[in-house]
């Protein structure tokens, strides 16, 4: 990763793999459009690895079941992608601050629990719904605050809320499954139960986080806070604040997908555990181009990667395959995309030189 | 740059002192950093910081730019004492760092880092960025400052480590800094690239800021500063005006005071600690 001026002033600021995004090519640039510049590119895009994949899978997919194209099935595929969307961008929002949100399935899972409960209260619906955001929230706040004022790595902290939701949840509700209110009618219709539903919910609150982190000053400073705590902190930055931010979007995020999923399906299991659910989303961030050491997120490559792996596990069984097969072949991209990803990265790097 | 003596104190008292401190001591511990350091600072002057490693040039560094505070002594800027609690405090007051690890983010792209924490924004507590503004500014204010990189888009990180400095002093110079602290800005640069930000340290001199520079080659510090002050054991032991010395007369000065130590039976060679205070 050495520069053209052959030092390394600063080994920290030029060891890194992630493949930032090449210059546009352009007249300001001064080196116009070449095939060099056109593939030097195309390779430090870091969503290239999961759209070439994708569309992969598209096409053998497609080519192997003709209903794979079918609206039902696509609408089976969209409600399966929702969810992994939702938390999957929420989690790049961790992920660029080198943080992990483990507990945000949980969140997922205990967010309609609340919802049921203020219900069963005696609550109106619209109320319990609203009193089991903040609740939701809140679990974010905690989780914050664990890892930015006690220290304690968010990986840690949130696996232990992680099962601490998990108990309470099973307690609660004596491992009895639950029917969800609010499945009728036009409230129904837009929270959770229409057909598209859960997918337009989805798609507005990536773009809402995507505009979050791309086009506003709290987006920088969370790039800034990841990439750079040390410089972020220096230059004034409230790094903590923005982290603790962070952890109560992905919960808030997360809960709003857990809602709507649990409307949809018309009923809530607490023997569902959330680490069951948070590690696909965090692959799809993962696959989609997002680095673990912080710094550098891609929602766009995340929204392919959860759309990838839900082709994947849609289209094994339409052809039929035993669903197991799904884990066998997460795991085989997770390490095919990553082993791309970096090495890509690598190659962006001697292309810069 | 001040062609007034320094030396004679009746010049002394007339000259344009934008930074005085006054026999400011900071201790770690058991550790002396700093004992009774006196040092002044004239307007458009750029003053280079000489010492061996923990002799307290960044802990003397550290406390003019608001990161630590001294246990004694106070610090005047122009004229008025003042008590910085912060960096952020120090940067008000227009004092502003470029540190030794390059504060930049190497993931946002050059205009970012300029901007960093000082972004141009719209719609009030949304904080949306405006680009286009904060571009053209970035480009007109390197263009002004003759800091020529080609792609203000460009990721920091794909910068070369002079242009990196570059956009380092410039960030720091950008909030109109009047006095600019400069922790070893040329370490581990090439020719080529120490070149380029030592004309960026001349020229803003140029425009009156004034500069405090820490650096151990003294090539660099002849050609950049106006005057030096050697720091030995928490002490500012030689004051010099750059065209009354020579590398030669530093050296020798440099060389007997440690002689004297090592006579004296202060330091012993094997034992020679380095850095606490760096």
């Amino acid at each position: 990763m050495v520069d053209s001026g052959g030092t390394l002033a600063s080994a920290s600021a030029g060891a890194r793999h992630g493949a930032p995004t090449a210059p546009a090519p352009s007249a300001k640039t001064g080196r116009g459009l070449t095939p060099v510049s056109l593939l030097q590119t195309a390779i430090a895009r870091r969503e290239i690895t999961v759209i070439v994949v994708t569309i992969g899978a598209i096409i053998y997919f497609s080519l192997r079941a003709s209903s794979f194209y079918s609206t039902a099935n696509i609408i089976v595929l969209v409600q399966y992608v929702a969810p992994i969307m939702v938390i999957g961008t929420g989690e790049v929002l961790m992920l660029v601050l080198a943080e992990i949100d483990l507990s945000a399935g949980q969140v997922y899972l205990t967010a309609p629990w609340f919802v049921y409960w203020f219900w069963t209260a005696g609550l109106p619906v619209g109320v319990a719904i609203i009193i089991a955001m903040v609740l939701s929230a809140l679990i974010g706040l905690l989780n914050g605050l664990f890892t930015v004022r006690l220290g304690v790595p968010s990986l840690i902290v949130t696996l232990g809320t992680l099962y601490v939701f998990f108990g309470y949840v099973l307690v609660q509700s004596n491992y009895q499954q639950v029917n969800m209110p609010g499945t009728t009618g036009t409230f129904g219709t837009i929270f959770g139960i229409g057909s598209w539903s859960t997918i337009l919910w989805g798609l507005l609150l990536t773009l809402a986080i995507w505009f979050l982190l791309k086009r506003t000053r709290f987006g920088v400073h969370t790039t800034a806070t990841g990439g750079n705590y040390l410089a972020a902190a220096e230059a004034g930055i409230p790094v903590n604040r923005v982290k603790v931010w962070c952890f109560v979007i992905i919960a808030f995020v997360s809960a709003w997908a857990g809602i709507l999923d649990a409307v949809r399906i018309g009923s809530m299991n607490p023997g569902n555990t959330g680490l069951d659910i948070v590690l696909t989303p965090i692959v799809a961030a993962v696959i989609g181009g997002t680095a673990l050491t912080g710094g550098r997120a891609t929602v766009l490559g995340t929204i392919i990667g959860a759309v990838f792996l839900g082709i994947l596990e849609d289209g094994l069984n339409i052809i039929g395959v035993n669903a197991q097969w799904f884990y066998f072949f997460e795991g085989v991209i997770i390490l095919i995309a990553m082993a791309a990803n970096v090495q890509l990265g690598q190659l962006a790097a001697r292309f810069r030189k | 740059m001040s062609a007034l003596p320094v030396n004679e104190p009746v010049a002394q008292a007339q000259r344009d002192v934008i930074l005085k401190v006054e026999a400011v001591s900071k201790h770690f511990g058991a550790v002396t950093a700093l004992e009774r350091v006196d040092l002044e600072l004239g307007r458009g002057e750029v003053l280079g910081l000489v010492g061996d490693n923990g002799a307290g040039k960044s802990t003397l560094v550290k406390i003019i730019c608001g990161f630590q505070r001294p246990d004694t002594g106070r610090i005047l800027l122009e004229g008025r004492e003042v008590n910085f609690h912060s960096v952020e405090d120090a940067r008000a007051h227009g004092i502003d760092t470029v540190y030794q690890d390059l504060a930049l983010v190497p993931q946002l792209t050059v205009y970012e880092n300029l901007f960093l924490n000082r972004e141009i924004t719209t719609m009030g507590r949304l904080g949306v960025l405006s680009r286009r503004q904060m571009r053209a500014r970035a480009r007109q204010y390197l263009e002004n400052i003759n800091v020529n990189i080609p792609n203000i888009d460009a990721e920091v990180e794909l910068l070369s480590g002079g242009q990196r400095q570059a956009i380092a002093v410039a960030r720091a110079t950008r909030g109109n800094a009047k006095i600019l602290l400069l922790d070893e800005p040329l370490a581990a640069m090439g020719a080529k690239e120490s070149a380029l930000i030592m004309d960026l340290v001349k020229d803003l001199a140029r425009r009156g800021v004034s500069m405090i520079v820490i650096d151990h080659n003294y090539a660099h510090l002849f050609s950049l500063c106006d005057r030096l002050n050697v720091i030995q054991q928490g002490r500012v032991s030689m004051d010099v005006k750059v065209a009354d010395t020579s590398v030669e007369e530093l050296t020798e000065h440099m060389v007997s005071a440690f002689r004297k130590r090592l006579e004296a039976g202060h330091v012993a060679l094997e034992s020679e600690h380095h850095g606490q205070a760096g």
